[in-house]
């Protein structure tokens, strides 16, 4: 018997031998005859006036075919790029989203915004030309820092926002939320950073524009997780034309975090001269630009407290944070810390005020978005790392407090303060099985064992809500957002059987050619070899909404199964004809159709088959075998868990070792375990990375990025990682046809607060993260110095 | 990267012909080094001068008294010897934990001491073991090599042809590597030699240097707890968004007490 393919399977990945071959077609090995290179001059000023240009030299320089600056895109009325979200403020008014030309027109605003662009031969040859351009600048003071960014007296960055503030927003019941800590027995208050970070996706942006003369269409190749959202954005907002003239292929794309979401400056550059040089144009990002112009991540500073009674149960939680934007807004970047961040505030429990503050404020930074977990990450960190603080200056087990103040099982569906209703969850149930896989029972001979060694042995918790499946175009549409967060999905049998299934969302590492071919061959009862999965080219794909927020499977998934369903309809339709039966009396099952009560049968390929060959066929039913389905889902899905992380701490060096993991997650119903699991492994990574290594940081002075390469912006290597524990609890989704949560973003969500949380138990001290040696080692001797006094 | 003219000389006369009359000329031993700094057009050397086909400057010869190094020996070929295993472990060790599996493969210790970054593994051994540096011109003693942040001894031309270690009676390395690139944040190479105890600590301050007072303490006795209460000053140690001086200044103490705990004392 073949090994299972279905719904429930652990099947290896389809496209790994492609990708572990080096057979991928990834953007950058896409070469279009008569192609030429871009190269982008960029400001070496985090402020600066821009004087003037001279190109004199560099345009007499060999193999150059165009030297473009902002004026040029403005005298042909190239639009800026756009923010697709607004965010209301606390005062009605829409947030500020000053203009963010392609490529700076009088002022640049951070080190690697675009002053010019070089068209030329060769990659090389670009880049000596731009060498030859002389920009004379007027530096101006910077600032980088999200809080002194918003003080009197702070460089400014854009006329249209005063004070350099985006928005002040607010969300929740300030009333009953002060109410609550006026009443309250215990308040715990932490002050909190959210460290900026890089997302550093493995493949770095690249992007081609060519212009066909004879059809009048232009085509962007590039390394994006939403080719159609690409398209929409660069024909409604910044060329102005019709999108039958614009095709975006993204093909193979070598991960993105949400990096290669928005729409950025140098795809539309491209796209913009190929016509200006009659050539393909074609950009490759190097690693140096990717620290300088990838959308960050994160960059919070946050007070936040939380009122208890006297038996440690949750009053009310209030949090007010200053988020950092950058230079500019990107494209989906307000939402990131207003929506996606304060309405997952209640996170696991049944606390029943909940009142947030968020200023999102411009700096003389690269533009900040969204970030594996967007937004969500953030909530739980603060609320994890809130709730680890009052049990311990309760002196209540860390378990114990959560389980005191977890939502009930019985309590679904469950109305929390903040807006969103969660659908299903078992919080307990996962947090029991996280306590029994760690050994939480053997923790205190652990850490003596670690004590014994002259090392500080810790355990953190946190129990993370997420709201995946982004999102119900309703809901989203009414808090600001410019476009409908459905999906699409377009399947077409072929004759003889085999099937092609064309998704609007768009892989980039998530393993969709295994995990909806899986889908489809358990709908269908079709062998999983005889599906294929099409994505990232609008002119094959129907128009959908991409990769993002955990929502391929929710959301593109139940697309799939939309258009499954059509098909099995139609299918019943023929089969009843075939059977001289009536249609009532056909039942279906993976891939047969019966007579009910009978033996008598006929099965998919022999359906399909009769669609095409309609000899003997229905007279009022359409031949063919194809069906699109589109999805919108009724609500987010909430996927819930708990991470157990423990560490050991050597107080001489400030050296974090992560000696254990433990990751229960409840992702609802579970396609293929697998790749889930790779899914929660990376995740963590990040989560890890996030904690302890990662952080971008510029020169407060002169604005200038100092973690512009890999010498000094530190991802996690394997040897900074546990081997985890990984584990699923099932509570399906109720809402979507599969019952599926989504799993993408869980690790990156829950192992900060986590780690963090470990860190500090083993320190008895709050730090910051990342958890530097440095700042580690500081905090042991503090540690050292207060037990002395004591 | 600028282009530049290639040549790949197959004799050490050849190629110090070639450095002698190409004053923009640049040596290219592993690349390690050079060709970042190349790629991010750092530099723009008119030549390279490729000395990886030199066969005088390859190779290993361990005799009881010494362990000598030719300038184009890789990091691998150092870590992986059993000669060397045996005669100095500290040695080996030490070529072990640069960078990574790629680096080692192609890095060579000829150009990492020519290049005397203040992060670099090498430079802790040559100094720790006082070891002599072999060149087209001379020998020049461990004690007057390193000469500050990315400067040595070398003149213009100068070609590193090979490096010789005196076999000590013990000696121990350890380092505390900088999270992000893996160099050396602060490492201290301890030895015991005929000629007495020297303690050399790198990644610390602009190039590697000795500490005379660990080495008085372990003159005294060979333990780590002699070093347990010594603290060398903060002042004139690099400073970065990695590590601060004071910090760095409390590594020299860590990693020097290890590294005698590791070479037995
Ligand atoms: C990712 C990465 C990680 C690394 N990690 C570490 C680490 O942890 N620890 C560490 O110590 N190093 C590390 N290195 C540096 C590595 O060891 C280099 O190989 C070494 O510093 C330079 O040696 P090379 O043979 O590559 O020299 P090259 O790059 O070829 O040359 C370096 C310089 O030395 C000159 N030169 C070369 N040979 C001679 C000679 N015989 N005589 C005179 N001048 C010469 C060259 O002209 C050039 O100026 C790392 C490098 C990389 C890329």
């Amino acid at each position: 018997m073949n090994a299972p393919t279905g719904i429930g399977a652990s099947v290896r990945r389809k496209e790994d031998y492609r990708f572990i071959t080096g057979q991928g077609t990834y953007t950058d090995d896409i070469n279009r005859p008569g192609q030429a290179y871009a190269y982008f001059l960029r400001s070496p000023h985090a402020h600066a006036k821009i004087k003037s240009i001279d190109i004199s030299a560099a345009k007499s320089s060999p193999g150059v075919l165009g030297i473009f600056t902002g004026a040029d895109l403005a005298a042909d009325k190239v639009g800026g790029l756009i923010c697709g979200w607004t965010v209301t403020g606390k005062d009605g008014t829409p947030h500020k989203a000053p203009p963010h030309p392609v490529i700076a027109l009088d002022t640049v605003r951070c080190v690697g915004d675009q002053v010019a662009l070089v068209v030329a031969e060769t990659r090389e040859q670009a880049r000596d030309a731009a060498e030859k351009i002389n920009v004379d600048y007027q530096a101006l003071p910077a600032v980088v820092d999200p809080a002194a960014t918003l003080k009197s007296g702070a460089p400014q960055l854009h006329a249209e926002a005063p004070g350099n503030l985006c928005y002040d927003w607010d969300f929740g019941d300030k009333a009953a939320t002060e109410a609550a800590f006026s009443k309250a027995a215990h308040t715990v208050k932490l002050d909190l950073v959210n460290n900026r970070l890089s997302p550093n996706a493995m493949e770095p942006r690249v992007a081609i524009g060519e212009y066909d003369r004879a059809t009048d269409t232009l085509t962007c190749y590039s390394t994006s997780q939403n080719p159609h959202v690409l398209r929409l954005i660069m024909c409604a907002f910044i060329f102005g034309m019709p999108e039958h003239k614009m095709r975006v292929v993204a093909p193979d794309v070598g991960g993105g975090f949400g990096s290669k979401i928005f729409c950025y400056a140098e795809e539309v550059a491209c796209v913009w001269a190929t016509r200006k040089v009659g050539r393909p144009v074609k950009w490759t990002s190097d690693r140096t630009e990717a620290f300088l112009t990838d959308a960050h991540g994160r960059d919070h500073v946050t007070h936040a407290e939380l009122a208890l009674d006297k038996d440690g149960k949750f009053l009310a939680l209030k949090c007010s944070t200053i988020a950092n934007m950058g230079a500019y807004l990107s494209t989906f970047a307000s939402s990131v810390p207003s929506y996606l961040y304060a309405l997952l505030l209640a996170g696991q429990y049944t606390t029943p005020a909940i009142y947030a503050e968020v200023k999102a404020v411009f700096t003389n930074t690269t533009p900040v978005d969204a970030y594996r977990g967007a937004g969500r990450p953030e909530a739980t960190y603060v609320v994890e790392r809130l709730v680890e603080l009052a049990a311990r200056q309760l002196k209540m087990d860390p378990v114990e407090i959560r389980k005191k103040n977890f939502i009930p099982p019985n309590a679904f569906p469950y109305q929390t303060p903040v807006a969103v209703a969660y659908d299903s969850g078992q919080y307990a149930l996962s947090m029991d099985e996280a306590l029994k896989l760690v050994d939480y029972k053997g923790f205190a001979a652990r850490r003596a064992a670690s004590e014994a060694k002259g090392k500080l042995r810790g355990i953190g918790f946190a129990a993370y809500i997420e709201a995946c499946g982004i999102a119900p175009s309703s809901v989203v549409g009414s808090l600001g957002a410019g476009v409908g967060l459905w999906e699409s999905a377009s399947i077409r049998f072929n004759p003889t059987g085999s099937v092609s299934v064309f998704t609007g969302s768009h892989s980039h590492g998530q393993g969709h050619e295994t995990t909806f071919a899986q889908v489809v061959s358990d709908k269908m009862g079709v062998p999983i070899d005889q599906v294929e999965i099409v994505h990232g080219d609008t002119q094959r794909v129907p128009m959908g909404m991409g990769t993002y927020g955990s929502r391929s499977l929710a959301v593109g998934g139940s697309a799939i199964v939309r258009a499954c369903d059509k098909l099995i309809a139609k299918g019943k339709k023929i089969a009843a004809h075939l059977l001289e039966a009536a249609v009532e009396d056909i039942e279906y099952d993976k891939g047969t159709f019966k007579v009910a009560g009978t033996d008598k049968s006929v099965n998919m390929q022999q359906v399909c088959f009769t669609a095409y060959v309609p000899h003997k066929y229905p007279a009022d039913l359409e031949p063919g075998f194809e069906e699109n389905g589109f999805y919108d889902p009724s609500n987010f899905t909430y996927p819930a868990g708990t991470h157990i992380a423990e560490v050991e701490v050597d107080p001489g060096t400030g050296h974090v070792t992560v000696a254990k993991w433990v990751a229960v997650d409840d992702f609802g119903k579970v396609v293929n375990p697998m790749i889930v699991e790779g899914q929660v492994h990376g995740g963590v990574a990040q989560g890890v990375g996030q904690a302890l290594l990662e952080q971008v940081i510029y020169d407060k002075q002169s604005g200038q990025l100092l973690t512009g390469s890999m010498m000094d912006y530190c991802l996690p290597r394997a040897e900074d990682l546990p081997s985890y524990t990984v584990a699923t609890t099932e509570t399906p989704c109720p809402h979507n046809p599969l019952g599926v949560k989504g799993c993408g973003e869980a690790g990156a969500i829950a192992a900060p607060a986590a780690l963090m949380n470990a860190i500090t138990d083993a320190l008895g001290v709050e730090i910051d993260m990342p958890a530097t040696p440095e700042k580690v080692w500081r905090a042991a001797q503090t540690r050292v110095t207060r037990q002395a006094a004591e | 990267m600028y282009a530049f003219n290639y040549h790949k000389p197959k004799t050490l006369a050849e190629a110090q012909a070639l450095i002698g009359k190409l004053p923009e000329g640049k040596l290219l031993a592993g690349g390690h080094t050079l060709i970042p700094t190349l790629k991010q057009r750092l530099a723009q050397p008119s030549d390279l001068i490729d000395i990886g086909g030199i066969a005088e400057l390859k190779g290993l010869t361990v005799t009881a008294s010494a362990v000598t190094i030719g300038a184009g020996t890789r990091h691998d070929e150092v870590a992986r010897s059993a000669e060397v295993k045996k005669a100095i472990p500290a040695l080996a060790l030490l070529a072990s934990g640069i960078g990574d599996r790629q680096v080692r493969a192609r890095g060579t210790i000829g150009g990492s001491l020519a290049n005397s970054d203040p992060a670099a593994d090498y430079p802790g051994a040559v100094l720790g073991l006082g070891a002599t540096v072999h060149t087209t011109k001379r020998t020049i003693k461990a004690d007057d090599f390193f000469k500050g942040m990315f400067e040595t001894a070398l003149d213009e031309g100068e070609i590193i042809t090979k490096v010789e270690f005196p076999v000590p009676k013990r000696a121990g390395y350890m380092k505390f590597a900088n999270p992000a690139s893996r160099y050396v944040m602060v490492g201290s190479f301890v030895a015991e030699t005929a000629g007495g105890i020297r303690v050399a600590i790198n990644g610390a301050g602009p190039c590697a240097f000795r500490w005379a007072e660990a080495e008085k303490a372990l003159a005294a006795k060979f333990a780590a707890a002699s070093v347990e209460g010594l603290k060398h000053k903060a002042d004139g140690l690099n400073s970065d968004i990695h590590a601060s001086a004071e910090y760095r200044a409390h590594l020299i103490t860590v990693m020097t007490k290890r590294a005698v705990a590791q070479a037995g004392g």
